[in-house]
């Protein structure tokens, strides 16, 4: 519990903190009491298409472990990368590709190897309804249809431009976006008709995703690592260990995500 | 006065410096990662050069809108006092304040293809804004005309309208009064609002991000190129951002002590 007054350095920050320690002495009444492992909050890195996910199982992990608290972080992959290979302290790295994952272990900030936990598949995102009449990737091509990618450093523009140049169709993207989530709130918005992103980001309100088949898609590998600089190892281990986990992976799949 | 004693004198520069330090270790952070064997070569990628380009148009453009459009608008603010002025000022005033990403989100709201505006034009004339270099000037004339239309009036309120009246009883017609007496007498102004105006287009990002895209040759300026590169290309950014610093440097140094060989006024 002292945990939780010691992480609010701000004095105006106290009341909440104080409020929130009561909220949580009430939800676990019935458990016995147990010593939080770490008082330091676990902090994630995450790539941007594991938002809601990595939302869910922050909120699962901190249930299963009272007074540990999960920060997340969310961004494109590269950025998160640039962002620790420049010394940013984080428990844990969750990226949506390979190589930026090599980035950062070549920057040695990996306190172990990565490993696998899932994994992703191209959709097209397009607005609730398909006013357009979006049925797959040829349709992109289409000259009056405005259609964004992410950027080809961005894990999920470099898929998308797999994918397309593997059915040899030319797309312009009229604006090469930063993240998934760019591409999604552009769509959203009604500013451009397509955009190609994760099938787990078309989970969203105003949006409908066009499924993309197999054949045609692109698998995209999520690695994950527990990193050295961080202020809670034993508790970047932990949470590493429940997004392994049967609990974790079942909580990926609940967000569109594969297994591997 | 606090400095009295040299205990309070100390006390004072060492806070001073703590002040002075905050906006110099940035600077000298980035001047010493920057690869300055390689600056040359890096400001010459195809890329690079695209995007200083478009910079240059984009700013440049936005000047010629604030010089067209912006003197008008200050000239009527300076012509007398209202409520309606209050909030024209008010209005005009806001993008300098607002956070840039806030004035990204509204101008697509408003000049979008759902957007207020944006949604005839593009219902009647099949014009859309977004995703296109018009957008970038018009982010960059939002973001920086309000510095030129604030300068530009505070100067014509400060000029002694006495002048105007000796200039009319000569017979001189309003337009002739406008451009030879009162245009030459707030040049200092006009040339602050310019300046200012230009460099805050040209440093303009989150406004431009979110309004016109993000896009090699047509939406991406330096500041978005430099955005880019720090995740691919970190050293691409630096150079990109040491041009950036080098014309900021430029432009203060002309504000406070006009162009070199100029005589200051």
């Amino acid at each position: 519990m002292t945990d939780k007054h010691s992480s609010s350095r701000h004095p105006r920050l106290l009341p909440a903190a104080a409020l929130l320690s009561l909220l949580a002495a009430c939800s676990r009444t019935t458990e016995p009491t147990v010593t939080p492992p770490s008082t330091a909050p676990i902090r994630v890195f995450a790539a941007a298409s594991l938002t809601a996910s990595f939302q869910a199982i922050a909120a699962a992990y901190e249930q299963q472990h009272p007074g540990q608290k999960v920060e997340l972080h969310f961004a494109g992959s590269p950025q998160l990368a640039l962002q620790l290979c420049e010394g940013a302290a984080a428990d844990v790295f969750a990226a949506a590709d390979q190589p930026n994952m090599q980035k950062v272990v070549d920057g040695g900030v990996t306190a172990a190897a990565p490993v696998e936990f899932a994994r992703n598949e191209l959709a097209i995102a397009v607005r609730a309804g398909n006013p357009k009449g979006v049925r797959g990737l040829g349709d992109l091509a289409r000259a009056e249809l405005k259609v964004v990618l992410c950027a080809p450093d961005v894990p999920a523009g470099k898929y998308a431009r797999q994918a397309l140049a593997a059915q040899q169709l030319t797309v312009r993207s009229v604006s090469d976006e930063s993240s998934v989530k760019a591409v999604v709130g552009k769509v959203q918005l009604g500013e451009v008709d397509a955009g190609v992103v994760y099938a787990t980001d078309t989970k969203v309100d105003g949006v409908e995703g066009v499924a993309i088949p197999s054949a045609q898609n692109v698998v995209a590998s999520y690695p994950i690592a527990v990193l050295a600089r961080g202020g809670n190892r034993a508790g970047g281990e932990a949470l590493v260990a429940f997004v392994r986990s049967e609990a974790g992976r079942a909580l990926l799949r609940q967000h569109g995500f594969v297994s591997p | 006065m606090i400095g009295r004693g040299p205990i309070a004198r100390t006390g004072l520069a060492t806070v001073a410096l703590l002040a002075a330090l905050l906006f110099a270790l940035p600077l000298l952070g980035l001047l010493v990662r920057t690869p300055w064997g390689e600056l040359p070569a890096l400001l010459q990628q195809p890329a690079v050069l695209r995007a200083v380009g478009l910079s240059l148009v984009s700013s440049g453009s936005a000047l010629l809108l604030a010089i067209g459009f912006g003197l008008p608008l200050a000239v009527w603010l300076a012509s007398g006092h209202s409520p309606l002025r209050t909030v024209v000022r008010i209005v005009v005033t806001l993008p300098i304040v607002l956070p840039p990403i806030t004035a990204g989100i509204a101008l697509l709201l408003a000049f979008g293809r759902n957007g207020l505006v944006g949604a005839w034009l593009d219902r009647w004339f099949g014009i859309g804004l977004p995703f296109t270099t018009f957008a970038t000037v018009v982010a960059a004339a939002y973001m920086g005309m309000p510095f030129f239309v604030l300068s530009v009036e505070a100067g014509l309120r400060a000029f002694d309208r006495r002048y105007l009246d000796v200039a009319s009883t000569l017979g001189a017609s309003p337009l002739r009064r406008f451009l030879t007496v009162t245009l030459p007498m707030v040049l200092p102004s006009l040339r602050t609002g310019a300046l200012l105006c230009w460099a805050r287009g040209l440093g303009e990002y989150c406004a431009t991000q979110m309004f016109a895209g993000n896009l090699d040759g047509t939406t991406r300026t330096m500041p978005l190129a430099c955005g880019m590169a720090m995740e691919s290309e970190p050293n691409v950014a630096i150079a990109l951002s040491v041009i950036l610093v080098a014309v900021s440097v430029g432009v203060l140094f002309v504000l406070r002590h006009g162009f070199p060989g100029q005589e200051r006024r």
